[in-house]
């Protein structure tokens, strides 16, 4: 068995030499659910979501298969209503979500030189929650009856506007799955928050003042301080949809004097720092991955912690730039005009390190790299579609349609999937102890770029010529259907790309080369560790 | 490849607790809900299309209010005494601020009790009925949470289990109760004076 | 400036579309000439607001598009002249920092063309949304139901559903209301959308400068049918506007013929949701029918307006629309011709 204590100049590995026998199936099943280790619990987070990538990925491909061409049959409407709803919601929360804290769980402590996150137990209890509530989220497929014959998932989109979740127009039980769902897994993502503030805080190593620590950590530091005032008012409103379809309430009830824009307030101011939390960890990984791969020490570090922590406050104030249609009026609209686009420029800044990180540098395009760099084009056009956006009265003709679609996408796959791809890439051999396939990297990388870019570039021009989104079909003399099947085609190409992805995980853990304590060259402390480090 | 000088040893390397910053954190968090609540009870003042208003039915628990307010007086005094290692002053004083806590609880269930088998407000009566309900409801569950935990606190007072030593966590678990207490004063004003 | 511009010089972008439109118009029999628009591209505007907000996003265009040159230009440049060589002595290559300076600079510019994005954003938000309200502006109330679109025009006493004809030259002002969920009311050519929400009653306006059909569709997801919850407005030449107002304020033809199929619609229920100006119908569920002869389409725009469809519609809403409100009639077959014959006269 390859010893991988190999000890670096200056470190002191205490390991005592142990010899494993093997664990019986039992054994070693009960040794993972029992765990409250940071390392198991960060793997678990990082499986659990690479699954629901999956699946959601399968939704998305439902969804172009129905779209491929006008008056399509092969989703029934109420089906497709909730492939649209659960793609959305898988991937924010069981995948997105999951995936950082997955991340964050295993890198955090080994950035900082702790032992552990300061409290283990509540990080299993949190791991658990979450993914019961993503199982109770799935369950709502083949539990309860269902209108059209395809159990009762959540159909009522991933931002459940009222007064369509209400009871008199929701009457199964497709919103209720998705209220519970998120309210259980949603106290799930709090506890781990808590965890990594009171990590970072609490449990640096001797001389890890705040200002020596990783970008990475500090940006997941800002998330999680994010993320205690952005899925509390989520869960807030989630309860009082569930008093509402329960006890008879009236918060969302418009036949009563109820508000249906207050539902749409509340959600949004979850839903727009949301974003934020999930796009800040694939700006923490830019940050480790772009100065190793250049090997250049990142430009501006004081910068990039301001800009961070300038993102995150601003992006508090910018909820209602998803309800410029409304009906607010010129001065609320004007005020979120102008907020949003000062968002922009902390966003600005650090593409602009990020350049100067690699101007003068020796770039080395080994697989997180590739992934890095296609991130810094992806994320600039799509903050350049956030800034067309931004403009309220274009955004009166973008909302809604497949435009925004296109643009959201270019964050969230182009920027985010992207910075999680390179991640994977970069910290495997960390975690595993192997390096990942790079045939297959390549593979991976440049059918996924392609696949991305037929999809979502095409897709912005569908969305100026008028087609909105949500819908299961669409009319043929609008002029739209060429441009879908070219939609449609790109998502196959991805899906291919996935595959490759999810076999090459599998396949370089029985056969990846070994890949020894810094196979990257990389600074911070994980580095200093064997890979896997020891329990 | 850092130009950073490594901090010398003799430094002293002082890092906050663990259990405050995790409380605190948890505080900001429930914040955050509770804040959602009072954004939507302000928000439908006055907007109710029907029904019981809060100025025909509400009083203005007073007594209720003292007594959860004393109790956070009368936990902090607790707090002192556990430093000093006086076990049995903690132990008066802990049980002192549960009774406080459960006088309010009772209050509350009075109250509720007149509003909806007298007056006939419930939580579906009308939009004040929903949020009403809702919020001092949500502050009412905390106040059962904090009360739960208390009471488990004193069960190990009582059985000699708790020390000195554990002087650290029961400060971490006050703040959680002045943090109920703290958004009891906001609920207060915007439900029995703001809104009447 | 740009937005001057492209008011004076918008008509010739329609000129693209003038074949295809000739082409489509023989081939289209319709109760009104109306040669169609589409697609409904937001960038060949039609109508004033349409035309404000195109020459902003041009602006918009221009700058994103400058930032978008510069910034992926300089990108590729490092990339490809600091690759690493493979004849490389892995020496560090010089370690830099930060520099307040330039930090500086590309947080001034940005903040410059924030400033000057905003303003011209800001002017044209009070433009369109404030604009003075001329007094010979026609009113009409757009309320949104789960699957359609009614049309009041209350200075008129006119109560149709699911085509809008407005004049062309002409401001109309949308009180938008919903009987139900929220929708949303997007026309790209003639304006942006803007949403109908219970219990929230919202404003727009549309000023079309060309004749035509403009086609759009409901952009809030608001239930199953949401697809198909399409808009048709025809503007028509004042004269044309006249006559079709002039038209919709009749009471129903009454025509003695169809005697039997008006029974039908009469007992069996139909007047539950539908009414009938000048009969015993008032339903207000469902669209108002009483000139639903003198429409292109049914089912909100989903389904053409002739005999066949109107009659396979009636037997089994669900064929065309699974998941509309509308329940199957459970006639038979020759009571539904009796009732199309009947509606057919309802011109």
């Amino acid at each position: 068995m390859a010893d991988q204590t190999l000890p670096i100049a200056g470190s002191l590995d205490i390991t005592p030499p142990r010899v494993k026998e093997r664990a019986t199936a039992v054994e070693w099943l009960h040794e993972w659910v029992i765990t409250t280790d940071h390392k198991r619990l960060g793997i678990l987070y990082i499986v659990y979501a690479t699954f629901f990538l999956l699946v959601g990925g399968l939704e998305a491909m439902l969804i172009r298969i129905q779209l491929i061409k006008p008056d399509n049959h092969f989703l029934s409407p109420g089906a497709f209503d909730q492939m649209f709803t659960m793609h959305g919601t898988t991937m924010v929360f069981l995948m997105g979500m999951p995936l950082l804290f997955g991340f964050a769980n295993y890198l955090v402590p080994l950035m900082i030189g702790a032992r552990d996150m300061a409290f283990p137990r509540l990080n299993a209890f949190s791991f658990w929650l979450t993914a019961f509530g993503g199982l109770l989220l799935y369950y709502s497929f083949i539990g309860g009856y269902g209108l059209y014959g395809m159990g009762n998932a959540p159909d009522v989109a991933w931002f459940a506007y009222a007064p369509l979740t209400e009871r008199a127009f929701s009457p199964g039980h497709s919103t209720d799955y998705w209220a519970l769902a998120l309210i259980v897994s949603g106290f799930g993502t709090l506890g781990t928050a808590i965890n990594i503030i009171a990590t970072v805080l609490s449990m640096r190593c001797r001389g890890m003042t705040l200002l020596r620590m990783p970008l990475f950590v500090w940006l997941l530091f800002v998330v999680s301080g994010m993320t205690l005032v952005t899925i509390t008012p989520l869960t807030a409103c989630q309860i009082m949809l569930v008093i509402d379809r329960y006890l008879g309430g009236h918060f969302f009830d418009t036949q009563a004097g109820g508000s249906a824009t207050i539902w749409a307030h509340f959600f949004w101011i979850f839903g727009h720092p949301e974003v934020y939390v999930l796009v800040l960890p694939a700006f923490a990984i830019e940050n480790e991955v772009i100065p190793v791969f250049s090997r250049k020490a990142i430009f501006g570090y004081p910068a990039m912690v301001a800009a961070s922590v300038g993102i995150a406050f601003i992006s508090m104030g910018v909820w209602a730039h998803h309800m410029f249609t409304i009906g607010m009026t010129s001065v609320g609209n004007t005020f979120f005009v102008l907020s949003t686009m000062l968002v922009g420029i902390p966003t600005g800044i650090k593409i602009f390190n990020w350049l100067a990180t690699i101007w003068g540098g020796k770039v080395q395009f080994r697989p997180p790299m590739l992934f890095a760099t296609a991130f810094l084009f992806q994320f600039l056009i799509a903050g350049l579609t956030g800034i067309m956006l931004a403009v309220a009265p274009w955004d009166w003709q973008l909302h809604n349609s497949y435009f925004l679609i296109a643009h959201f996408h270019y964050v969230l796959v182009g920027a985010i999937v992207m910075a999680f791809f390179a991640g994977f890439y970069y910290w495997y051999p960390k975690i595993i102890g192997r390096m990942l396939d790079e045939t297959l990297a390549k593979w991976h990388f440049w059918l996924f770029v392609i696949g991305f870019h037929i999809t979502f570039d095409t897709m912005h021009f569908v969305g100026l010529l008028g087609m909105p989104r949500q819908i299961y079909t669409y009319e043929a003399d609008r002029g739209w259907g060429t441009l879908n099947t070219v939609v449609s085609i790109g998502g196959f190409i991805q899906a291919i790309a996935v595959l490759i992805f999810a076999y090459n995980l599998i396949h370089s853990y029985f056969r990846g080369r070994i890949a020894g304590n810094d196979p990257w060259g990389g600074w911070t402390l994980e580095w200093s560790r064997p890979s896997p480090p020891p329990d | 490849m850092s130009a950073i000088p490594v901090l010398p040893p003799a430094e002293p390397w002082s890092l906050p607790s663990r259990g405050r910053v995790g409380m605190l954190s948890l505080i900001i968090g429930e914040s955050g809900i509770f804040t959602i609540f009072v954004v939507a009870y302000i928000y439908y003042i006055g907007k109710s299309l029907s029904g019981p208003t809060p100025q025909q039915v509400l009083d203005i628990p007073l007594f209720n209010t003292i007594c959860l307010l004393s109790s956070s007086v009368t936990i902090w005094l607790s707090e002192r005494q556990i430093e000093r290692g006086n076990m049995k002053a903690f132990g008066a004083l802990w049980a002192l601020t549960i009774a406080l806590g459960i006088e309010f609880i009772i209050g509350t269930f009075l109250e509720w009790k007149k509003l909806i088998f007298v007056d006939g407000l419930t939580i579906h009566t009308n939009l004040f009925g929903t949020t009403f309900y809702s919020l001092v409801g949500l502050h009412a569950t905390h106040v059962v949470v904090g009360l739960l935990m208390l009471t488990l606190v004193l069960i190990f007072a009582l059985t000699g289990h708790l020390k000195e030593s554990h002087c650290e966590r029961i400060q971490v678990l006050a703040l959680y109760w002045h943090f109920v207490d703290g958004v009891w004063v906001v609920v207060f004003t915007v439900v029995y004076i703001v809104g009447r | 400036m740009i937005s001057f511009m492209r008011k004076h010089g918008a008509p010739l972008i329609g000129l693209k579309f003038w074949p295809a439109l000739l082409l489509l118009q023989c081939v289209q029999p319709c109760a009104w000439t109306q040669q169609k628009h589409t697609p409904p591209s937001i960038f060949a505007p039609a109508s004033t607001p349409a035309h404000d907000i195109y020459g902003l996003s041009l602006f918009t265009l221009a700058i994103t598009g400058g930032i978008f040159v510069v910034v992926a230009g300089l990108l590729t440049f490092a990339i490809i002249r600091f690759r690493g060589r493979h004849d490389d002595d892995r020496s560090e290559p010089p370690q830099i920092y930060g520099s307040m300076q330039v930090e500086l600079a590309w947080t001034v510019v940005p903040v410059l063309i924030v400033v000057v994005l905003f303003l011209a954003t800001a002017r044209i938000i009070f433009a369109v949304q404030d604009a003075p309200k001329p007094p010979d502006a026609l009113d009409v109330t757009v309320v949104g139901h789960q699957f359609w679109w009614e049309y009041r025009y209350p200075k008129l006493g006119i109560v149709t559903a699911n085509e809008l004809h407005v004049p062309v030259e002409r401001a109309t002002y949308l009180h938008l209301v919903s009987a139900d969920v929220m929708h949303s009311f997007w026309v790209p050519q003639l304006n942006g959308k803007t949403d109908l929400i219970p219990n929230h009653p919202n404003e727009m306006w549309i000023q079309p400068r060309q004749t035509g059909l403009f086609l759009g569709q409901c952009a809030q997801f608001c239930g199953p049918e949401h697809a198909k919850m399409l808009i048709r407005v025809y503007v028509d030449t004042p004269e044309e506007f006249e006559a079709w107002v002039k038209h919709q304020q009749q009471p129903a033809v009454d025509d003695a013929a169809v005697a039997q199929g008006r029974h039908l619609f009469e007992t069996q229920a139909c007047t539950n949701c539908h009414a009938v100006n000048g009969t015993s119908a008032e339903g207000t569920f469902g669209p108002d029918l009483t000139h639903l002869a003198s429409r292109d389409t049914i089912a909100s725009g989903a389904v053409k307006n002739n005999p066949q469809d109107l009659h396979e519609w009636i037997k089994d809403p669900d064929h065309f629309k699974r998941g509309v409100l509308m329940p199957p009639m459970q006639l038979s077959d020759a009571q539904i011709d009796q009732v199309v014959a009947y509606l057919d006269t309802l011109k």
